[in-house]
Parts: C-alpha cells; sequence; structure tokens
C-alpha cells in the first residue's frame, strides 16, 4: 500500500523556531521514511485572519513538488467570501482541506462549521481538523486556544454527510466521538495516528482492536514532530496486529470524491 | 532473533517505570527487546495512585514499591535494575530507604514531585546518595511557571540549583520531552556539569534533539523511554540520521549511564559485558 502522509504543514510556526520547514526538506524526509506522498498544509495560516494569502502561497511553493507534496488549502468558514478558498483547493488539485474552528473561536453549534461540513462535501474534498499543534504543557501564553473538542467532530460528522480526518487525537477523543456517532457518521470519520501512544499502554493498538485498523490514517505532524513516530508505533504494535492496514489517504480521497455533489 | 529495532548495539533505558499491571509490565519487556534495550533502570512509585498519590506517595507505599521492584531486578538482573523511590518529604523514611535499596542491589535514587527539588529537604538525601555513589533521576516539568494539581513544582533551573549544592552526585534531570517549555530547560541547566538529561517522554518536537545537542552535548544526554516506548525509538532514529558520530551515539545509548551509575551496575547485562564496559 502506498503510505501517504495526511498530516503535515510547511512554513513557520508562531510559537517557537521549527528548523528548516521547507518543501525541500519535507520532500527529502517522506523519500527518506517510505512516505510515497504528503498532504501538506501552510502552518501559519491556522492562525492568520484570512486564509487567503496562505493559501496562494503554499500553492505557488509547492508548484516544483507537485508530484509527491499536494497542498492543502485553509478554510476559515466564517470569513467572507470563504467559499472562493473550497474553488480555489479544487483548481489546485487539492485531496483535502484544513480548517481550525478553535483558533478562529468556532464554537461547536456554530453555523458556519456546517456550512463547511455541507461545501466540503459537495466538493468531494475531505476536511482536515487538527486537535492540537503540541502538549498543552508546553504552550506560550498567548497560545490561548484550547484543544479542539469532541462536540466539533460530532456536529460535523453528525450534521454533515462530510468525510473528516481528524489529527493527532488522543485516545480519549477518538472514543468519545467514534462510540458518540451513528456507524454511517463513523464510516466518514479518520484519526491520525500521531498523537496515539504505543506500548506499554498501547493505545494505539487498543484502537485498531476496537475501532478497526481502517479508521486509522497515517499522519505526521512535521514540521513540529518528528516524522520517526508513526512509524515506530507500527513497528510496535503488538505481534498479532503486526501488518495490520491503516486507511489509505488515497482511499479517503476517493470515497470523498466519490460522494461529491457538484 | 531478527536484528533489534534501534540495531545490536547496547541501549540502556535509564528512566523506566514497573508496578503497573502484568500486563503493562510485560509489554514493557517485549517492546523493549524488540527496540533492542539491554537494560531497563527503572522504578516504581507508590501504589501507582492506589493507596497515596503517585507523586506524594506515603512511606508505606514508598516501601511496598520499592520491594516490587527489588524482587523483579534480582529476578532479572540483566536486563533490569531498580532504582530505590524515596519522598523527601519523609526525609528519615528517604535516607534509610536508600541504604536499604543500595544494599538490596538499587542502583540509583528516583525523585518523583513530592516537594521542590531546591528544597533543603532534599540534601540528606542527595548526602546518602552521594555516600553510595548513586545518581539521583528527579521528576521535572520543564520551566514550569505555576503549579499545577497531581505534583509539586520543580523545573531544570530548580535542579541546577540543588547539583550546585551537591557536586560529587550525578543528577538525571528527567523526561527532557514530558513536557513543559523543554527550550528554557536548556539553557538554564546549562552550566550545571553534574546534571544529565533524560530523552525520554511522550513529546517529539523537531529541533529538540538538536538543540540538547547544542546546549548540553551527547555527553550529558541519556536515551530513555519512560512510559512511551513509540517516541524513545522514533527519537533513536532521530538521532542516527542528524549526523552524530558513532561515539556520540553510544554515549547516549549506554556509555553515559554506564559512567554515571555505580561500577558494576550492568556487570549482568551481556550486551554491556561484551564491551568490557560493565
Amino acid at each position: 500500500m502506498t503510505r501517504v502522509d495526511v498530516h503535515c504543514w510547511i512554513g513557520g510556526y508562531p510559537w517557537r523556531h521549527v528548523p528548516h520547514p521547507e518543501p525541500a526538506v519535507l520532500r527529502r524526509v517522506i523519500e527518506r521514511e517510505g512516505v510515497a506522498e504528503a498532504w501538506v498544509g501552510h502552518l501559519p495560516s491556522a492562525w492568520w485572519r484570512d486564509p487567503a494569502h496562505g493559501n496562494a502561497e503554499l500553492v505557488e511553493t509547492l508548484k516544483p513538488f507537485a508530484s509527491d507534496l499536494r497542498a492543502v488549502p485553509t478554510v476559515r468558514p466564517d470569513w467572507p467570501h470563504w467559499t472562493n478558498q473550497i474553488d480555489a483547493a479544487l483548481r489546485a488539485g487539492s485531496p483535502a482541506v484544513r480548517a481550525y474552528p478553535m483558533q478562529v473561536g468556532l464554537s461547536a453549534d456554530h453555523p458556519a462549521l456546517l456550512d463547511l461540513g455541507h461545501a466540503c462535501a459537495a466538493a468531494g474534498l475531505v476536511l482536515i481538523l487538527t486537535t492540537r499543534f503540541e502538549d498543552a504543557r508546553q504552550r506560550h501564553l498567548l497560545d490561548s486556544a484550547p484543544d479542539l473538542t469532541a462536540a466539533h467532530v460530532r456536529a460535523l460528522a453528525r450534521g454533515t454527510a462530510a468525510h473528516l480526518i481528524v489529527a493527532a487525537p488522543s485516545r480519549a477523543l477518538v472514543e468519545e466521538v467514534h462510540w458518540g456517532c451513528s456507524p454511517a457518521e463513523r464510516a466518514r470519520l479518520w484519526w491520525d495516528i500521531s498523537w496515539l501512544w504505543g506500548p506499554p499502554d498501547d493505545d494505539f493498538a487498543h484502537l485498531i482492536r476496537t475501532i478497526g485498523a481502517g479508521r486509522l490514517v497515517f499522519g505526521t505532524g512535521w514540521p513540529l514532530r518528528l516524522m520517526q513516530v508513526p512509524r515506530a508505533s507500527i513497528d510496535l504494535l503488538p505481534v498479532d496486529l503486526i501488518g495490520a492496514e491503516l486507511a489509505s489517504g488515497g482511499e479517503i480521497e476517493r470515497r470523498a470524491k466519490g460522494a461529491a455533489t457538484r | 532473533m531478527s536484528t533489534p529495532l534501534a540495531g545490536g548495539t547496547p541501549l540502556v533505558d535509564v528512566h523506566a517505570h514497573f508496578g503497573r499491571g502484568a500486563g503493562v509490565d510485560a509489554r514493557r519487556l517485549e517492546a523493549g527487546d524488540r527496540i533492542g534495550v539491554s537494560c531497563h533502570v527503572a522504578s516504581i512509585l507508590g501504589s501507582w495512585g492506589g493507596t497515596s498519590p503517585t507523586y506524594f506517595a506515603s512511606p508505606d507505599d514508598v516501601t511496598r514499591g520499592n520491594d516490587v521492584m527489588f524482587a523483579m531486578a534480582d529476578a532479572d538482573p540483566g536486563r533490569i535494575r531498580a532504582y530505590v523511590h524515596v519522598n523527601p518529604n519523609d526525609t528519615a523514611h528517604a535516607v534509610t530507604e536508600i541504604t536499604r535499596g543500595r544494599a538490596r542491589g538499587a542502583v540509583g535514587v528516583k525523585v518523583a514531585a513530592a516537594r521542590r527539588c531546591d528544597d533543603s529537604l532534599l540534601d540528606p538525601i542527595c548526602d546518602v546518595a552521594a555516600e553510595h555513589h548513586l545518581p539521583v533521576l528527579h521528576h521535572l516539568w520543564q520551566h514550569r511557571t505555576r503549579h499545577w494539581p497531581g505534583q509539586d513544582i520543580s523545573d531544570a533551573a530548580d535542579l541546577s540549583r540543588l547539583a550546585a549544592r551537591h557536586p560529587s552526585v550525578q543528577f538525571i534531570a528527567a523526561h527532557i520531552s514530558g513536557g513543559g517549555d523543554w527550550q528554557h530547560s536548556l539553557p538554564a541547566a546549562a552550566d550545571a556539569s553534574n546534571l544529565l538529561f533524560d530523552l525520554s517522554g511522550s513529546g517529539c518536537d523537531r529541533g529538540m534533539l538538536d538543540d540538547c545537542l547544542e546546549w548540553l552535548g551527547p555527553q550529558r544526554l541519556l536515551w530513555a523511554a519512560d512510559v512511551t516506548l513509540c517516541t524513545a525509538l522514533a527519537k533513536l532514529r532521530a538521532l542516527d540520521v542528524i549526523g552524530l558520530g558513532a561515539d556520540d551515539l553510544a554515549d547516549i545509548r549506554w556509555r553515559n549511564a554506564v559512567r554515571i551509575f555505580p561500577p558494576g551496575a550492568f556487570v549482568a547485562t551481556a550486551a554491556i559485558r561484551r564491551e568490557g564496559a560493565a
């Protein structure tokens, strides 16, 4: 199976220095780690008021790397003319868009959240949400946005037909949402494994046994986190789970596109 | 047996824990074998919250946990070595427990988070650690600027002050990636030459290993896992690709541990014995 990293970015981070968050470096790293393709967001756009400039920069910067680094623009659904970013993502051939409701202060019941889900579903774009960027204990004083809540994810899964990937969730978040959704809703939900612990506590293995490997997808959180972590988690799975097949980014993309209505 | 995931050279985990349930303990050993961990230097923090809080363990729980830890080390001395865990608030008990632990084969002292680590109550503990040539592994929250529930405050600046008061003791600052502002810890501790850092913790920020090497150098870093072996393996693989020489890697993997633990601490560990350095 072709391994796709569905959770990485390029660009700087407002709260600390991150070494070399550039696409040329990302390409070298994914080659070294045996990753065939990366879905790449623009990290600063998570905090910018209007993500349009970041999206334009992202698409332009990734053009020389288009064979394996695919742009994942940011959409802020409470911003005027935000659907232009959905259109731009389609023109760029993006598999997905990213949204950061916590960073822009959207509550779980904000109508714009459902508007975003509906728009992604119609366009056949996967919607990627980010639980956290850093461990809560090390955040900058001004980095006060809380982690993504289960209520946000449930609202999107229940209220729209969007295909969702949640990046960097904990086991607790996964379980609260998964078991709080109907089977049809769960079937459109995937969880990146970059923040699920391996042995000895084995949260990752536990979730494979309970919700199934098909609900989990490979992601790394590069450039904030070491790309080696999720592969280490896979390599350390209990013997009976070695070879468990995670969902592939390509399959998630196909399913989202197959359900598009526009 | 196939080649371990982290290669076949010695590897000492200087920050391990057991006593968290038979299944969890077994899984730690099994995953450690797959990684290639030669020896787990481990502690049990009282009852892990069962009858007294994990970081504020009662004397009875401290003793009971240590007894289990010593028995595990006795049963598998090549693969498991014990810290003696103490709560500095019960200072007399702590001092007695260290002496008892050394007699039972403990190779280091583990202090959790029951008292700010530059408090004078730590001094008698460090004195007896010095007497027995035992390193002191101290739990930290990196650059902790306020109190959080469940543990007392300690950071690298605090531990540097304790290390300055006890220059003959080797201190290990726990889990540089175990929570808090690790970027603060490195310069805060840079001048404390008897203070080493273990690399354990669930964090795996890019740039952390580079900064550790820049501020402390490979002779003051110790590989470790604490309770996330996945991130520990990832850090080993990252160390492999950031351009360290073989000697520096060996220092971090095991030689610094051999240097700071008492002579003979790893005499039963075959991989280290083969290197002629136990």
